[in-house]
Parts: structure tokens; C-alpha cells; sequence
């Protein structure tokens, strides 16, 4: 109508534009795709020059040997990142230790066992925990939980002295069970979420079937709902792993920054992120290339983390129909945009 | 049927064994218990932050900048009032930039891209830096913009970092919002003649915009909690600066520099700064979800 209205349309169809009519199109189209271009080449482009920064402490020590050496002494210039890699291991390890089976336990209790009334407002309370910024999780952990938990530390290193690596030290104030706790409590919005999500997608029938031949809520549970969810966990744990790996400001704070090796759970340590926070404001030359070669190690160990995540998440999404891929997407987004990590 | 309940009942009860009841019941017991477990830290921390932060907060706290002096009495050692206006200077700044790339990117995706190559391509390149730990971002604009260009700390650079960090989250909600917008919608005003550029502003942008509000909020929310991609871009400065090229201060890097003191005014003046930080955040999570719920869409 509008074309057939112009006059001179001439030999255009009824149903086209003219050229000029469709330049807006055209220029939405391809600066949108030039965006999202962008943005690729810039992360590639990010990526590049933090190995270029990084290339002084590999050539040095070599890739391995950087990662692998136990030996970050600032003075001597020596670079080996091992007692870094390990505190960063372990206190994710804890978080995860600790911050999963709470996690999957109040997924089941708000999907399965809850009284209506309370689902949402635990759900909303849970959350909350993402909202909190990581460096008030640093100034609560250092100042509140970390005193009050001491002298309980100091009696199980004490009880457990003939257990290697738990007892026998001197419980510290900062150390690495203290940082494995709080960051259980900051992953623990985003390993629910998702646990949540997959849960709601276990087929009505699976849990009747299961009540049908007898089996009592738990069993039902068991049988039915955890099986069925496994691989949503699985996931949900590891993007809870990635997170705690990354996290660097409540670490660096309940950490201690103690760059060596920690002999025992309540002793002081080092973490990757923790290094680059505290480090590098001073760093010169060497010292600040060996800190872009711990981000570089730090980016690709929460790369392959989450790598392992999502194929987890997308799997555990897959014997439903297509829905459930986006409720767990989404969950995970909705988690990660709430959480102040 | 009134008499055949209760025996019915009965009859179910007695069929599972005592051992397999009690089972089911210390089960059910310990999954309450966790629940409560993980409700426990965020009432502690509620709790104390209340009890300390409150009793730093007076007319002064925020109306005067930190002075540095940390060895004398409270009065001396300042308020926040440079953090407070550095941080919302910043997010402000950030939101401005991540805002309209990233919804740019989800309208590309949704309407554009959708499955092709290119398309899953970016969606895995922003899924990778979801993930990206915070500091890392940090480094990425200390390399760019301040080895890069050797010049020094500036609000913007941290501002530029912090709207690397929003940019995923403002992508994939946005996506998955868009995504919800129903096609009966577009392709009604494409039979009207509409082209694809009006479809897009008129009617799929309005119809998703409370959704996309929600996240950006989420967004903005986590990005105003962020210490570390702030700590080697924007610094930490002490005197209130609304010149975006110059250091700047933060509510994070402030309580951040004020835990490691030992001076116990210093320390409280932290949990202040910190009580007045997660109250700007959960207002922004309570308008979002306020927002949410709103939305037709979702």
C-alpha cells in the first residue's frame, strides 16, 4: 500500500523498499554483527597481550616450572607459583567440601519437602547471600567468624594430631579452613540455584511411580529425584568451583598471604588471586611479569573449570525437553548476576 | 469412606518397616537442618553488620572524605563521602557503556544471529567471560590502558573494568529475555510493513524492556560490590572527584584499605562503609525484583 502510494515507485515490486528505505535495516544489522565481532577480537586481543606480559617469568622459569616450583620468594626473584596453585586448590576444594552437599540439601528441601508458604521466602533468603560484596565477606570472615572459630580449630588440630595435614599446628587467625568456609558460603546461591532448576525438571511421574511402589519421602528422593539430577549438580558444582577459584578479595583478606606451602588446615597460605591483590601494586619487572603469568594460570584454570561446568549443565538438561536447558541457563545467569563475587 | 481413611492409613504406616520410617526420618532431619544451617551466615552477617555499621554512621560519616590520618580519634580519620560518589560515578559510567553493547549483542543474537556458527560463537566467547575472575579484568585494562598507554590510574579505567564484568551478565539475561518476546508479535508488524529496524525499537525493545531492566540491575548491583578489577585501574584516592580521568575512590577499595588497619576507628569506619554499600545493592536487588514481578514477560 505505502510503496504503491509513492508515485515514480516504477518497476520496484509492491512489497519492496527503496534502496534509501532500507539502508537503516542494512546499517542495524551489520553494526550489530560488528558489535558482537568486537567483542571477540577484544577478548582474543586481551588474551594475547597477557601472555605477552606473562613471557618474561615463562621464559624464565618455563611454564611448568612457574606453575610447578615450590618457591615464590619476591627478594630473590624466584617465581614458582606451586604454593599458590595449592592454597587456590584447596580452599575451592574446601568450598566446595563444605558449600555442595548444603547447597543440595536446601535445593531438595525447597523443591521436595517445604511447606508451600516457606518455599519462596528461603528461596529469596538464599540469594540474598549472592548480593553480599565479596570484601564484606572478607570484613565478616576476618573480624567475626575467624576469632569465634579459633579456639574450636586449635581443640580438633589438638584431638586430630595423628591425622597429617588437619592436626598438630597452631590454629592461626587467618588460614585456610577459615577462607574454605566463607567462600562455601558465597557459592553456595549459585550451586542451589542450579540445583533448584534441575530439580523442577524431574518428571512428576518418576516421583510417583517411586511413592507408588512404597518408597518413603527420602527414598523417593534417593531414587527418583538425585539420580535424575546429577549432572545438574555436577555442573552447578563446578561453576560454584570456578567461582571460588576467581574469588580474590575475601581471600586475599582470610588468607593469611603467607607465600609458602601451608603445612596444615588451620595454618596461613597463599592463593593465586590473593597474590595478584596484594602484590602487584609494588611489583617491578620480573615480579609483576610473574604476577600476569599467575592471572594467565588462574584465567585458564577457571576456563577448563567452567568448560567441564557447562557440558554438565547442558547434559543434565538434554532427557528433558529443550526447557530445561534455558532454566538452567538462566538460573545460572540470574545466580551469577546476583552474585557480588 | 470416612470409616475406610483412617484404616487405609493405618495399613500404608504399617508397611514400612521401622527401620526404613526412622531412615526417612533422620533424612528428612538432616536436609532441614542444613537449610537452616545455610540460612544461619546471612543472618550473622545481617546482625553484624547492623551492630557495627550503625553505630559509625552519623551526619559527618558521610559528608566528609577520609582524611588518611589513622592515629588519633575517630573524628579525625573521616567519613566516606569520596567512596560513596566514586562508586556511583563509576557504576554509572560502566552501566552507560555495558548497557547498550550488551543489549546490542543480545538483539544481534536473538534477532540476527540466532543459531549460526557466528552466533554460537559469541555466545561461548561470553559464557567465557562470565567466568573470568574479576581481578583478571582488572589486569586486562591495567595492561591496555595503563602499560599500554603510560599513563597513570583513572576513574574511567576503572570504570572500563567494571563494565567488562557486566557485560556478560547484561548479555545472556537480556538474551533470554528477548528470547521470550513472542514471534506473533514481530511478525504482526511485519505484515503491517514495518521494517526490521522499527520491529526491533518499537515493538520487541518495549515489550522486553522490564525483563531487561531486572538484569541490568542485577548487573549494576554486582558490578557496585566489585573490589578487585578497581584496585591497579581507578586506585584509591581521598578526596571527592567528579573528574573521571583522575583516581578515584570507592566504597570497596576503602573498606578493603580500612580492614588491614589496626587502629579499631579505622576498622569500624569498614563496617560503616560496608553496611552502607550492601544497602545500596539490595535496594538495586529489591528494585529489580520488585521490576521482575511486574514484567509481563518471564
Amino acid at each position: 500500500m505505502e510503496a504503491a502510494s509513492i508515485p515514480g515507485g516504477g518497476e520496484r515490486s509492491i512489497l519492496g523498499r527503496s534502496p534509501l528505505a532500507r539502508f537503516p535495516d542494512r546499517a542495524l544489522k551489520y553494526g550489530l554483527t560488528v558489535l558482537a565481532g568486537l567483542i571477540l577480537a577484544l577478548i582474543v586481543y586481551f588474551f594475547f597481550r597477557l601472555v605477552g606480559e606473562a613471557k618474561p617469568a615463562f621464559a624464565k622459569f618455563g611454564v611448568l616450572g612457574f606453575t610447578f616450583d615450590n618457591d615464590w620468594n619476591v627478594n630473590a626473584e624466584q617465581f614458582g607459583a606451586l604454593p599458590l596453585v595449592v592454597g587456590t586448590l584447596i580452599t575451592s576444594g574446601l568450598a566446595l567440601l563444605m558449600g555442595v552437599p548444603v547447597a543440595v540439601a536446601t535445593a531438595v528441601y525447597v523443591t521436595e519437602l517445604s511447606p508451600r508458604r516457606v518455599r519462596g521466602p528461603i528461596t529469596v533468603l538464599i540469594e540474598l547471600l549472592a548480593a553480599v560484596p565479596s570484601v564484606v565477606y572478607g570484613l565478616w570472615g576476618i573480624f567475626f567468624l575467624a576469632p569465634k572459630l579459633q579456639p574450636a580449630e586449635q581443640w580438633v588440630a589438638d584431638r586430630l594430631s595423628f591425622v597429617p595435614f588437619i592436626g598438630g599446628g597452631i590454629a592461626t587467625i587467618p588460614n585456610y579452613f577459615v577462607t574454605g568456609l566463607v567462600l562455601a558460603i558465597m557459592i553456595l546461591p549459585i550451586v542451589s540455584a542450579l540445583s533448584r532448576e534441575v530439580m523442577a525438571t524431574v518428571p512428576l511421574d518418576h516421583k510417583e511411580a517411586a511413592l507408588g511402589l512404597g518408597a518413603t519421602r527420602w527414598e523417593m528422593i534417593r531414587i527418583a529425584v538425585l539420580p535424575y539430577c546429577r549432572s545438574g549438580i555436577v555442573g552447578g558444582a563446578m561453576l560454584g568451583l570456578g567461582r571460588a577459584i576467581g574469588e580474590t578479595i575475601a581471600v586475599t583478606i582470610l588468607i593469611g598471604d603467607a607465600p609458602q606451602l601451608g603445612g596444615h588446615l588451620f595454618g596461613q597460605g597463599y592463593s593465586l588471586a590473593a597474590s595478584i591483590a596484594n602484590e602487584f601494586g609494588e611489583a617491578q619487572g620480573l615480579h609483576r611479569s610473574a604476577l600476569f603469568a599467575a592471572a594467565l594460570v588462574l584465567f585458564v584454570l577457571t576456563l577448563l573449570v567452567n568448560g567441564v561446568a557447562r557440558t554438565f549443565v547442558l547434559r543434565a538438561a538434554k532427557p528433558g525437553s529443550s526447557k530445561p536447558i534455558e532454566g538452567a541457563a538462566q538460573a545460572a545467569d540470574a545466580a551469577d548476576a546476583a552474585a557480588g563475587a | 469412606m470416612n470409616a475406610q481413611t483412617p484404616s487405609s492409613e493405618k495399613l500404608a504406616r504399617f508397611n514400612v518397616s521401622p527401620a526404613r520410617r526412622r531412615r526417612d526420618r533422620i533424612a528428612r532431619g538432616t536436609i532441614l537442618a542444613a537449610t537452616v544451617l545455610a540460612l544461619i551466615p546471612l543472618l550473622l552477617i545481617v546482625y553484624y553488620l547492623l551492630s557495627k555499621g550503625l553505630s559509625s554512621w552519623s551526619p559527618s560519616f558521610f559528608t566528609t572524605d577520609p582524611t588518611g590520618n589513622t592515629f588519633f580519634k575517630s573524628s579525625s580519620i573521616g567519613g566516606i563521602k569520596s567512596a560513596i560518589f566514586g562508586t556511583i560515578e563509576m557504576v554509572a559510567l560502566a552501566s552507560v557503556i555495558a548497557v547498550p553493547i550488551g543489549v546490542g549483542v543480545a538483539v544481534w543474537l536473538v534477532e540476527y544471529g540466532k543459531n549460526s556458527w557466528f552466533a554460537q560463537l559469541v555466545r561461548f566467547f561470553i559464557d567465557v567471560l562470565t567466568g573470568v575472575p574479576s581481578i583478571v579484568f582488572g589486569l586486562f585494562i591495567y595492561i591496555v590502558l595503563i602499560v599500554g598507554t603510560g599513563s597513570s590510574f583513572a576513574g574511567y579505567k576503572g570504570a572500563l573494568a567494571l563494565s567488562l564484568l557486566m557485560l556478560p551478565v547484561v548479555t545472556r539475561s537480556a538474551e533470554v529475555i528477548l528470547l521470550l518476546v513472542p514471534g506473533a508479535l514481530r511478525e504482526s508488524a511485519l505484515a503491517l510493513g514495518a521494517p526490521r529496524w522499527r520491529v526491533i525499537f518499537s515493538i520487541v525493545l518495549p515489550t522486553a524492556l522490564p525483563g531487561m531492566v531486572t538484569g541490568v540491575l542485577l548487573a549494576v548491583a554486582r558490578a557496585a560490590g566489585e573490589t578487585a578489577p578497581l584496585l591497579f585501574t581507578a586506585a584509591a584516592a581521598k578526596a571527592t572527584s567528579f573528574n573521571l580521568g583522575g583516581f578515584m575512590n570507592s566504597l570497596p577499595v576503602q573498606i578493603y584499605s580500612d580492614v588491614t588497619s589496626p587502629t579499631t576507628a579505622v576498622v569500624n569506619r569498614a563496617w560503616g562503609a560496608a553496611l552502607t554499600l550492601v544497602v545500596m545493592i539490595l535496594l538495586l536487588n529489591l528494585i529489580a525484583r520488585l521490576i521482575a514481578r511486574r514484567s509481563r514477560l518471564a
